[in-house]
C-alpha cells in the first residue's frame, strides 16, 4: 500500500505543482475554474488513451516513441507557456492595476487561458498515463489489489492537498506582484522542460551532441531525493546535466526575457521583468 | 576520445544521425519476478550503448536511473529500449521505479 501511495503521490505532486502556478497565474479570471478543469480532465483522458496504448507508443520510430512522444509534450508546453508569457507582459499591467484596485472582480477579457488550460492538460497527461500503467499492473496482478488501490487514492488525495497548498502559498503574493512572480515561476518552469525535452531526444538517439556530462551534484542533492524532485519540476534542477541540457535551459530563459521585454507595452523605461 | 570525436563530426556531418545509427553496442536485460537479469552489466565507456530491456513480469515496469538520465515505462509481457552514453567510467546505478525495493541494478562504463 505505502508503494502505491508513494510512486502515486509522487506523480500528482509534479502535475500539481503546475496545476498550482497556473491557478496562482490565472486569479481572478472569469471562468478560470472551467478551464484548468477541462485541462486536468482531458489530460487524464489522454493518460488513459497513452496507457492503453503503451506497447504500441513503445515499439514505434524503431523502439523511440515513448521518447518522441515525451519530448513533444514537453515543447507544447514549452510553447504555450512561452505564449501566456508574452500575452502576459502585454496586458498583465491592467490587469494588476484593475486586481488591486477591485480586489478580484477582474474583467479580463481575452486571456489566453487555452495555452494554460493546455500546459495543465499535458502536465496531467504525462504524469497520469504512469499512474495509470502502475495502477494497472496492480489490478492486473490481482493480489492484495484492494490494498494497493487504497494507497493509491490516499496519493491522489495527498497529491490534490499539496496542489491547493501551492496555491494558497502563491496566494497569500500580494496581488501587485503576483504576475511577476507567476511569470518567472512560468519561464523557470518552461526551462526545465526544454531541458527535459532535448535529454528525452537524446534517449530517442534522435539527436547526439553536446552529451558531455558539466556537473555531478547528487552527493549534494539528489534529483531523486524528494527536494531534488521537488525543484526538479519546479526550475528544471537536474543533478547530472549535459552540456545540450544547459543550453536549452539558458536559451529558453533568453527567448522568454526576449518575448515580454518585446511584448511589453512601450511607454516610458519599464523594467523586462 | 578522438574515435568519439570523429563519430561525433561523422554524425554530425551526417545530418541528425537518426537512430543513432552508428552501430550502437547492445546488450540485453531481462525483468522477471520484479528483478533485473542481470543486476550488473558492463559496458565501454565512452559509446553509445542500447539495452534491449525484456519485461517478462505482467506487470508494467519504470526503468529510471538519474544517473543514465533515463525513465522509461515498459510495459508487461514487452520489450523496450533504452539509448545512454556516452558514459565516463564508472558506476551508474538503475531501479524498476513501480517495484525498487527488488528491481535494482548497475551499470559499470569501463
Amino acid at each position: 500500500m505505502l508503494g502505491a501511495l508513494v510512486i502515486v503521490l509522487r506523480e500528482v505532486i509534479e502535475a500539481g505543482l503546475i496545476v498550482g502556478i497556473v491557478l496562482a497565474a490565472t486569479r481572478g479570471v472569469p471562468e478560470r475554474g472551467t478551464w484548468v478543469s477541462l485541462g486536468i480532465a482531458a489530460g487524464a483522458l489522454g493518460a488513459g488513451i497513452i496507457a492503453l496504448f503503451a506497447e504500441a507508443i513503445a515499439n514505434a520510430f524503431e523502439g523511440a516513441g515513448q521518447e518522441l512522444l515525451n519530448a513533444s509534450v514537453l515543447g507544447a508546453a514549452v510553447v504555450m507557456l512561452m505564449w501566456h508569457n508574452a500575452w502576459m507582459a502585454k496586458h498583465g499591467r491592467e490587469m494588476t492595476i484593475e486586481m488591486a484596485a477591485v480586489g478580484k472582480a477582474v474583467t479580463a477579457g481575452q486571456r489566453p487561458l487555452t495555452a494554460l488550460a493546455v500546459v495543465v492538460g499535458l502536465a496531467v497527461l504525462r504524469e497520469g498515463s504512469e499512474v495509470v500503467l502502475f495502477l494497472y499492473g496492480v489490478v492486473a496482478t490481482g493480489t492484495s489489489a484492494a490494498s494497493l488501490l487504497v494507497g493509491g487514492a490516499l496519493g491522489l488525495a495527498a497529491g490534490a492537498a499539496f496542489t491547493a497548498l501551492t496555491y494558497y502559498g502563491l496566494l497569500a503574493v500580494p496581488a501587485r506582484h503576483i504576475f511577476m512572480v507567476t511569470t518567472i515561476l512560468i519561464a523557470l518552469l518552461a526551462a526545465g522542460m526544454a531541458a527535459q525535452a532535448v535529454q528525452y531526444l537524446d534517449a530517442a538517439g534522435t539527436i547526439d551532441l553536446l552529451g558531455r556530462q558539466l556537473w555531478d551534484s547528487s552527493s549534494w542533492l539528489p534529483q531523486d531525493s524528494i527536494i531534488g524532485r521537488l525543484l526538479h519540476t519546479l526550475i528544471g534542477y537536474t543533478d547530472r546535466p549535459t552540456e545540450l541540457q544547459l543550453i536549452a535551459y539558458l536559451a529558453t530563459l533568453a527567448v522568454m526575457t526576449a518575448l515580454t521585454w518585446i511584448a511589453t507595452p512601450a511607454p516610458a523605461a519599464r523594467s523586462t521583468a | 576520445m578522438r574515435g568519439f570525436a570523429l563519430a561525433l563530426v561523422l554524425m554530425l556531418s551526417a545530418g541528425a544521425s537518426v537512430g543513432g545509427a552508428a552501430a550502437a553496442q547492445e546488450f540485453n536485460l531481462t525483468i522477471r519476478n520484479h528483478k533485473f537479469e542481470p543486476a550488473e552489466i558492463r559496458v565501454p565507456a565512452g559509446k553509445r550503448v542500447s539495452i534491449y530491456v525484456s519485461n517478462e513480469d505482467a506487470t508494467p515496469e519504470e526503468f529510471e536511473s538519474a544517473a543514465l538520465k533515463v525513465e522509461k515505462v515498459i510495459p508487461g509481457k514487452s520489450k523496450g529500449l533504452v539509448r545512454i552514453g556516452p558514459l565516463a567510467p564508472g558506476r551508474y546505478e538503475f531501479i524498476g521505479d513501480f517495484h525498487s525495493d527488488t528491481a535494482k541494478g548497475v551499470v559499470i562504463a569501463e
